[in-house]
């Protein structure tokens, strides 16, 4: 599904992915790990198509189409999804007004028919009851006023609620309390299926308790400098990230 | 000024000399008009020199004259459907390139005590009680326009709410250009009083045909007496080629309060000079306003809000947005005299500019001679803020739809509180439909 191949990746002139490879299946979730400053939320934000973002080299594709050639809402339309580590207020501009253009913006790029608003309300209502969101988010400014644990439920929502192919959860766990946090990976776990991918970027093993990957990769300094199962996870918590660079010398220098 | 003909002196000296002005005859008018008309040939037109003009230019306008009216104006067929606003059925006074249409016009819904009447039919009736009106002494800021506007009005509204009277429905007042034999100037003079505790809404709607030319120069006073309120709602959609000056003086007596929405679309050029003075304690004055351009549109907001009375407020919020080639101005000041105790004066200006060749120039200025007072200001001019646009991308909306999304968020506090809610909707889809042209 997400096929990344010698990645390289510039903002501001600095280099921050070098040559990052990583394939993602349907049906399978990843973890990426990693000391601040290895590069973890540019991947997010490379593959979701922010601007400012400089790819140097190496290639993404998606379901074999060139990713890094679309626009941040062709990539949303195709299926990618990204829950933003520091998810943006935009006062003005209501939530479910927000949200019904955003699905039915995609649902036309895919040639799917758009709902209309008493459709858009009715299945609006049963997500935000999956999610156990307050249904008074929904009538206010995106993300305005909202705690630091309402905006993260809120990207779990929207993410429900878009249904996207590949999810991409940039520290989705930091700032969130162990309730919260619960929640949160009890809304992604019931997004789990067959056909659908996960990358779900963490600094902290903590949220792999709840959230248990198929695979876990650790990136520092631009690269993927090591690749286990959830196992490993747990071997980084109890060592900490200096552990990978020492068994590993060879390729965190190359 | 240069000895050269200048078009627009030459026409408005002609437009005196041939005048057939309502009230003809009468010494004390015909001496106020000739001394105000002297008074402009001497001084012309405002020059960016003066400091209330320094962002707009009258250079390209002094090149036109303009015909001293339209002949057809009381007769000419108009779409009265077309210049009503949604959601204010009900009385209304309709201006039709400056002249009053009493065949368009209705009052009949108005209650007793609201007396609305042309400002040439009062000449006509009882001049006598305009004296002070249209005969007062010129003031120290008066400008071409205003000498214009004295020397040359032909009509107005005159608007008189008694004392304790609530209107209970909105007054309309329409300003409409059409097209006419060739590009015309109109000068109107209008008063609105509110007697002590009385109530009125006014939605006022200026709209022109495409390609008319015409020049409006429409000065009002408005007077609200103890504890009255006016509500007053502007749609200002002047043609692309039109030039729109308006004058408002405005004073607020004790515990009265004007809540004034403005949504300014259009104009050549398009500029509102707003006095209020909040001369009564606990006066207070409201405004939210947004503008909106494209194209080489060019609007200019001059507000001056005096405090004089203890505990006076004012509570401005402007939000601008300029596209193509336009141009917006705001220039708020708040004064706060001597004596104007306990004084709350706040006026904020928030820009957004949509192309590289737009320009917004804000400057709000406060200047406070009294005690214990608070006052705020601030203004800013940005662009789109990235963040915001790449969020609701990455969701699926597309960069257009975004920007619309963001710039309609952005003018919202000023038109949210519109009210009906029916004209607050109809407000928004007129900015809605400003949004693909704002773009280029």
């Amino acid at each position: 599904m997400l096929k990344i191949e010698n990645l390289h990746a510039r903002i501001g002139g600095k280099e921050i992915l070098k040559g990052l490879s990583l394939q993602v299946k349907a049906g399978e979730v990843h973890a990426i790990m990693g000391p601040n400053g290895a590069g973890k939320s540019t991947l997010g934000n490379v593959l979701a198509g922010r601007p400012g973002y400089e790819v140097t080299e190496g290639t993404v594709t998606f379901d074999g189409a060139n990713l890094l050639g679309m626009e941040p809402e062709a990539r949303a339309a195709a299926g990618v999804f990204l829950a933003f580590q520091y998810p943006v207020e935009i006062p003005g501009v209501n939530n479910t007004y927000f949200l019904r253009a955003a699905l039915n913006a995609q649902r036309k790029a895919r040639g799917e028919a758009e709902l209309d608003s008493v459709e858009f309300l009715k299945l609006v209502r049963a997500k935000v009851k999956d999610m156990g969101m307050t249904p008074e988010l929904l009538n206010r400014a995106v993300n305005e006023g909202f705690s630091g644990g309402e905006k993260k439920r809120n990207e779990v929502f929207q993410m429900a609620l878009l249904e996207p192919r590949l999810a991409i959860l940039d520290e989705t766990d930091s700032g969130l309390d162990i309730d919260a946090l619960k929640q949160v990976a009890a809304g992604v776990n019931a997004l789990r299926s067959p056909d659908r991918g996960f990358l779900v970027i963490t600094h902290y093993q903590r949220l792999l308790d709840y959230i248990v990957p198929d695979f876990v990769h650790v990136l520092a300094d631009g690269t993927i400098v090591e690749s286990g199962d959830a196992r490993l996870a747990r071997e980084l918590e109890a060592h900490g990230y200096a552990w990978v660079r020492e068994r590993r010398p060879a390729e965190a220098d190359a | 000024m240069t000895a050269a003909v200048v078009p627009f002196l030459e026409s408005m000296r002609e437009a005196a000399a041939q005048a057939r002005l309502p009230g003809s005859g009468l010494a004390w008018l015909d001496a106020a008009r000739d001394e105000a008309m002297r008074a402009f040939t001497e001084d012309g037109l405002p020059d960016q020199r003066n400091e209330l003009w320094k962002y707009t230019s009258l250079r390209a306008l002094a090149r036109h004259g303009f015909a001293a009216r339209d002949d057809e104006a009381a007769t000419r067929g108009v779409d009265i459907d077309r210049l009503l606003l949604p959601g204010v059925d009900g009385p209304c006074a309709v201006f039709v390139n400056g002249a009053f249409r009493a065949d368009l016009s209705s009052f009949e819904e108005l209650p007793q005590g609201v007396r609305v009447r042309s400002l040439a039919d009062a000449l006509r009736d009882d001049a006598e009680p305009l004296r002070f009106l249209l005969a007062g002494r010129a003031g120290d800021d008066d400008d071409g326009f205003m000498l214009l506007n004295r020397a040359l009005a032909a009509d107005g509204l005159l608007v008189d709410v008694a004392g304790g009277v609530r209107a209970g429905v909105p007054l309309h007042v329409v300003h409409a250009g059409v097209a006419a034999r060739a590009a015309t100037a109109w000068h109107l003079r209008s008063l609105i009083e509110l007697g002590e505790g009385a109530r009125l809404d006014i939605v006022e709607h200026h709209v022109d045909d495409a390609g008319t030319g015409h020049l409006a120069n429409l000065v009002c006073d408005v007077n609200v007496h103890e504890r009255a309120r006016l509500d007053w709602t502007i749609v200002q959609r002047a043609g692309e080629d039109a030039t729109l000056l308006r004058r408002c003086q405005v004073r607020l007596h004790d515990e009265a309060a004007l809540d004034l929405h403005e949504l300014e679309l259009g104009g050549k050029l398009a500029r509102h000079e707003l006095r209020v003075d909040l001369a009564g304690e606990r006066s207070r004055f409201d405004q939210r306003g947004a503008f909106a351009l494209h194209g080489r549109r060019h609007v200019d907001m001059e507000v001056l809000v005096t405090h004089r009375g203890r505990d006076s407020v004012s509570d401005a919020i402007w939000r601008g947005v300029a596209g193509g080639r336009a141009r917006g101005v705001v220039h708020g000041r708040i004064l706060v005299q001597s004596g104007a105790d306990g004084a709350d004066g706040s006026f904020y200006n928030k820009n957004l500019l949509l192309s590289p060749d737009a320009e917004i120039d804000t400057r709000p200025a406060l200047e406070i001679y009294a005690d214990e007072v608070k006052a705020n200001h601030g203004a800013t001019v940005g662009q789109i803020d990235e963040g915001m646009l790449f969020y609701l991308r990455s969701r699926g909306v597309p960069l257009d739809l975004a920007r619309h999304m963001l710039v309609r968020a952005f003018c919202a506090v000023a038109l949210d509180g519109i009210q009906p809610a029916a004209l607050r909707e109809h407000c928004e889809a007129l900015l809605a439909e400003q949004l693909p042209e704002l773009a280029e």
